[in-house]
């Protein structure tokens, strides 16, 4: 199916399964653990031994020797493969840092060996066995302070327009600050974990915890030298990626090397403490952001440059990517650098660029409204924008920003008097209102799906996964709906690399792309079903097929058809984004300068809402990983040996129940007949935009301290908490 | 009576400590390791434990942990490892009717022990209220943390009922109300990244209501 125009009118305006609450259909499973996971798939093949990874402990440089004698020599050990016992492996799609062998390391926990066992214990046991000699590399400054001051003003920009000059002076109003935002870890609660089954170095079978089911069958057919024809990954049940999960990761690589070595399937996960350093995670970045308005608000212009780090040949943080789209300006500079350090692997994280960006723009926008004496929702209403800032002529497809803002602050009881900060205080809390606008961008990838009747049920494949996003619920609803049956006539196979190639779960673009590829699939069926009973003219409805009055059931047939979504060129000529507004209300401690979230708000433009129960999940938790990352989330670098130290559950802190108060979403439900047939959007990711600005700006409000370096901890503001 | 300090401290500040032993554990490539030498004594025990109400036997390495007893031995994998360090709460399941981490007690510790996990609480088919209601109300996404999730759910309502106090609790000599506050208190060692917190809470209260 082409998508070539906007949809018209359809029957999703009519519906009455797309666009309802619903419960998710994978629900039952979950909740009494007898949804299996990759590490849990005992009955999928016989004789499964233990693999336990060995990391690195330097930050870069080369091993010299690894002694495996001892290791090899435990009770119950199958195999060791070390990383000096083969070539370097091929990069995977997007992979940046070589999963394993050769000999240079180049970031901390790296992986350099697996032990196979009979048993976990044997094999960690065996692991902890090697004795590795390292050649380090060369000292390094890791100081993105040091890097921002070196790159800023150098480079192409990546957006210029106006006179950047004159909006700056001739009585403008004008902010110039820096920010900072440091590395976060997805810590998604499963850990990565496989089972390969690869014993006689033929055909492998991978059982995988993978967002990106098209992408990693390549990537680990790529890494291992070997057909992709020859390998086949299941992924039903995901516990979680928020982007970490995207590509292809040493657990299923070290699978694969430790089966093939023993001669069995082998099982293996990252223990919790190899995750952060091991996998990729969000750089930090420093930010500069300069603001020029007029003094009615309007904003003149805006620069914004930002550093992040990346291993050679990494993608970093874009913490710019929002800056051209998100207000008007008369001019406009912005330019995004990448510092090359020896680091872990940044990549991906949940909104990655916006995420980041929005936690510096918006604190931005916060002080220069303040400098305008001007209320913060008010001043960002007067810079909206329903075209492209620098481009004019490319407009919006749907935006209602402004909607946003107008009924959040309606909704939440926003004080626009502002009253001046560090004034309301209830008993020892100091209590602040803050306000932080949301973007993000709503890609769409083509998507693909099989839809067929056997043995009396709608059944749906794709490779598309479920990380906890509710796939298989607003597939099932899609399904239904486009062909008249209820949700209890659909069955749903998901994460299978053996179904029709979808878009995945990634960038927000996973729930538009995927039903609508599942839409193109049911409509092919419906023109199956037509032909092989000889209809002209069908229609379906209440579950019948039929033109006329003669209708039938349609169930009793054998039938499939396959079919994906292509997007238009049309698209091309709107920008299609996703807005947000998001409210926060905090109380600080007045003596310990604790911040707690006492309220939270989120209003949502994100296009049709296909089904309310889920979209509400992943905004609500999304508030709550802006949450962590606003107070507490820190990845603390050891800069002597270029690693994090603080890679476990305990001390990289995520927020936890006593962190989250009341939340409330609005959706505005606002149809984008560009965006899809559905008139549908992504949220996933809107939901974390802009949410820690909103803290810090609360925070701001309540104190009177302007914190520009996340997360806000206490100890910022112990020296200039008001008199008590 | 009122608390000896008016301010929370939150659960981490207190496990702070615990960082710095976290990066040298495990990847060290010694720290942690054995020596060649043969144990003094047997490497493997047998233990009995009663599981959802049935007797069962296993024989286990001797550092084996009563989640890995259950996962790997007994095949019972809805009980999650999410950290194995007793950070996370995943491995929540409950020994002789209290919630423990399993994956901070090893197996040979429980012989004779009643354990119950996710399996046995219900079904698919035939779910216990806790289950419908995390259902209901959406109190989870990815569903990883959601076995541990629903076993501190049942404890905490139990917990509160038998007079246990919080650290959130005020008057230690007066009955002890399900507050908002206090569930949020006592479930905050099971940590969901997808971040289900609001409407786990909604789901707790729902049971607690619908049971007072």
């Amino acid at each position: 199916m082409q998508f070539n125009e906007p949809a018209g009118t359809n029957l999703f305006d009519s519906a009455t399964i797309v666009g309802k609450d619903h419960t998710r259909i994978d629900g039952p499973l979950k909740v009494t653990g007898a949804a299996p996971y990759a590490y849990e798939r005992h009955d999928v093949v016989e004789g499964q031994l233990y693999g336990y990874p060995v990391g690195a402990t330097i930050g870069h440089g080369t091993i010299t020797a690894m002694d495996t004698e001892a290791a090899k020599a435990a009770p119950g050990v199958r195999a060791v493969v070390t990383t000096l016992d083969i070539d370097p492996l091929e990069l995977g799609m997007n992979n940046v840092a070589r999963l394993f062998g050769g000999s240079e390391v180049m970031h901390y926990h790296q992986a350099i060996a697996v032990v196979v066992a009979d048993s976990f214990e044997q094999a960690r046991a065996a692991a902890n066995l090697i004795t590795v000699s390292y050649e380090e590399g060369e000292a390094v400054d890791y100081s993105l302070d040091a890097a921002f001051e070196r790159m800023e003003g150098t480079g192409e920009p990546d957006t210029q327009y106006g006179d950047m000059e004159a909006a700056f002076s001739d009585g403008a109003v004008t902010i110039d600050q820096m920010y900072h935002t440091p590395g976060e870890s997805h810590q998604m609660m499963e850990p990565f974990a496989s089972i390969v089954d690869w014993s006689d170095g033929g055909d492998l079978t991978g059982w995988i915890s993978n967002q990106m089911i098209n992408w990693t069958h390549g990537s680990l057919a790529t890494t291992l030298g070997i057909n992709k024809e020859r390998v086949r990954i299941e992924s039903p049940y995901v516990g979680g990626g928020f982007g970490g999960k995207l590509w292809l990761r040493a657990d299923t690589v070290l699978a694969a090397l430790g089966s093939r070595a023993a001669g069995a399937p082998v099982k293996l996960a990252l223990p919790r403490p190899m995750m952060m350093n091991n996998a990729t995670h969000r750089s930090a970045t420093v930010q500069r952001i300069r603001l020029a308005a007029n003094p009615d608000g309007s904003l003149r212009g805006i620069s914004h440059e930002n550093v992040s780090y990346c291993l050679p040949g990494g993608r970093g943080e874009n913490a710019t990517a929002q800056t051209p789209l998100f207000y008007a300006s008369e001019a406009m500079h912005v330019k995004n650098h990448l510092a090359e350090m020896p680091l872990p692997e940044t990549a991906d994280m949940r909104a990655p660029g916006e995420a980041a960006g929005l936690m510096a723009l918006e604190i931005a926008m916060d002080e220069m409204a303040e400098a305008l004496e001007m209320d913060p929702v008010a001043f960002r209403l007067a810079n909206d924008t329903q075209v492209t800032p620098s481009n004019p002529d490319m407009p919006f497809s749907e935006r209602h920003f402004a909607e946003c803002l107008e009924q959040g602050a309606e909704a939440f009881g926003w004080d626009s008097s502002r009253p001046a900060p560090g004034s309301r205080r209830e008993g020892d809390w100091l209590i602040g209102q803050g306000v932080a606008g949301a973007f993000r961008g709503a890609l769409a990838l083509p998507s693909g799906a099989r839809a067929a009747i056997e043995n009396g049920k709608l059944v749906i494949e794709t490779d598309m996964t479920d990380i906890g996003t509710g796939s298989y619920t607003i597939l099932a609803q899609t399904a239904a709906e486009t062909m008249s049956l209820t949700m209890d006539d659909v069955e749903m196979r998901l994460g299978n690399s053996a179904y029709p190639v979808s878009s995945g779960s990634g960038g927000q673009f996973g729930a538009v792309s995927s039903s609508t590829g599942v839409y193109a699939a049911c409509m092919a069926l419906r023109e199956k079903i037509a032909q092989q009973l000889g209809l002209e003219e069908a229609t379906f409805a209440d579950g019948q097929v039929g033109s006329g009055n003669e209708r039938q059931s349609f169930l009793e047939l054998d039938v499939e058809a396959v079919d994906s979504i292509q997007w238009g060129d049309f698209m091309g000529e709107f920008q299609k984004a996703t807005f947000g507004a998001h409210f926060v209300e905090v109380g600080v401690n007045v003596y310990t300068g604790e911040t707690r979230v006492r309220r939270m708000l989120a209003v949502c433009d994100a296009g049709r809402i296909i089904n309310p129960v889920t979209a509400r999940s992943q905004v609500i938790g999304g508030m709550v990983m802006g949450v962590g990352a606003a107070l507490s989330e820190d990845m603390a670098l050891d800069t002597g040996r270029g690693m994090f130290a603080n890679h476990d559950l305990a001390s990289y802190e995520v927020a936890v129940h006593a962190d989250i108060p009341e939340q409330e979403v609005i959706f505005l439900d606002t149809l984008d007949d560009v965006a899809s047939p559905l008139k549908a959007k992504g949220v996933g990711e809107l939901g974390l935009c802009g949410v820690a600005a909103a803290v810090a700006n609360a925070v701001y409000n309540a104190t009177g301290i302007r914190l520009r370096e996340y997360p806000l901890t206490l100890d910022l503001m112990l020296d200039q908490l008001p008199e008590v | 009576m009122p608390p000896p300090i008016e301010f929370q401290v939150r659960r981490r500040t207190l496990l702070a400590g615990s960082a710095a032993a976290a990066v040298s554990a495990g990847f060290t490539g010694k720290a942690g390791a054995q020596s060649g030498a043969t144990p003094a004594g047997s490497e493997t025990t047998t233990v009995s434990l009663t599981v959802n109400g049935e007797a069962r036997e296993v024989t286990v390495d001797n550092r084996t942990t009563l989640l890995d007893a259950l996962r790997e031995h007994l095949q019972l994998t809805g009980t999650k490892k999410g950290c194995d360090h007793g950070q996370c709460g995943a491995c929540t399941c409950s020994v002789n009717g209290n919630r423990v981490n399993s994956c901070l007690s090893l197996a040979v510790m429980h012989d004779g022990d009643e354990i119950e996990t996710i399996e046995g609480i219900g079904t698919p088919e035939a779910m216990d209220p806790m289950q419908t209601a995390f259902v209901e109300n959406d109190g989870f996404q990815c569903g990883y943390c959601t076995p541990g999730q629903i076993q501190s759910a049942r404890s905490v309502i139990e917990e509160i009922r038998a007079g246990i106090p919080s650290h959130v609790t005020g008057d230690l000599t007066a009955e002890i109300a399900i507050t908002d506050e206090e569930i949020r208190e006592r479930m905050s060692g099971n940590i969901c990244r997808c971040g289900a917190y609001s409407n786990i809470l909604a789901a707790i209260t729902q049971v607690a209501e619908e049971s007072a």
